[in-house]
């Protein structure tokens, strides 16, 4: 299945459990599909300088973002046999322990699922327009760089 | 040429706002450029590519009125 339009790629705060939870259950009606797989970024707790991360606020150049993850999607529905693909990242303040990007895949076969979550992820790191603003405990912050 | 130009993540702290409308007679990247570092030498030093539209572009491409971005390293996820 190829993805035509646009999509919005952004939920403002942490994406829920129950969010998931709810996306894995309405794949049950698309019996072709034989394996699943699921990156959850989640906000780490880092410790610097003594100064512990209590939460991420992203920002981003929204409309560039979704044309970009528009382009990525295309491009990885060419190069594996993907039943379905489904990207969302947060916006706005995520505190450490929560989740902010969830990258689904379907396919009939596991092989292409495992190949294709982790070809989505390392494109999406590197080519999305969003910025992480790393608030410590204290208030103080850090742009986040990413490794 | 009116342009507007938005600077994101630690951009946005540098030049202290999200958003700025500038003049140039200038018909290049490269020559807006000029004139956003005049208002904001500090931008100077910084590490970023440059969005016109929804593309990135290089400092010759010509300006075409559209919204140019500035976007240091990106650190989604």
């Amino acid at each position: 299945m190829k993805s035509e339009k646009i999509k919005n790629i952004f939920v403002q705060g942490a994406i829920t459990p129950e969010f998931i939870a709810n996306s894995i259950a309405k794949h049950q009606v698309k019996t072709q599909i034989g394996a699943h797989d699921i990156f959850l970024g989640q906000v780490r707790a880092d410790n610097v300088d003594g100064k512990i991360v209590s939460a991420i606020e992203y920002t981003a150049h929204e409309e560039m973002a979704n044309q970009v993850l528009h382009e990525i999607r295309e491009a990885t529905f060419e190069k594996f046999n993907l039943t379905c693909m489904h990207i969302y990242h947060s916006l706005g303040s995520v505190a450490s322990g929560e989740i902010c990007l969830f990258v689904f895949v379907s396919s009939p076969r596991r092989k292409e699922v495992f190949q294709a979550i982790e070809h989505l992820v390392e494109e999406i790191k590197a080519k999305a327009p969003i910025y992480g603003k790393e608030i410590f405990e204290d208030e103080s912050h850090q742009w986040k760089l990413n490794s | 040429m009116k342009v507007t130009v938005k600077f994101f993540g630690l951009l946005s702290e540098v030049a202290n706002c999200d958003e700025e409308v500038f003049m140039t007679d200038g018909h290049t990247v490269t020559e807006l450029l000029q004139v956003i570092y005049r208002k904001h030498p500090k931008l100077q030093l910084q590490q970023f590519q440059i969005a016109q539209g929804n593309k990135l572009v290089t400092d010759q491409i010509k300006l075409t009125g559209e919204l140019i971005a500035l976007l240091p390293p990106f650190s989604g996820g």
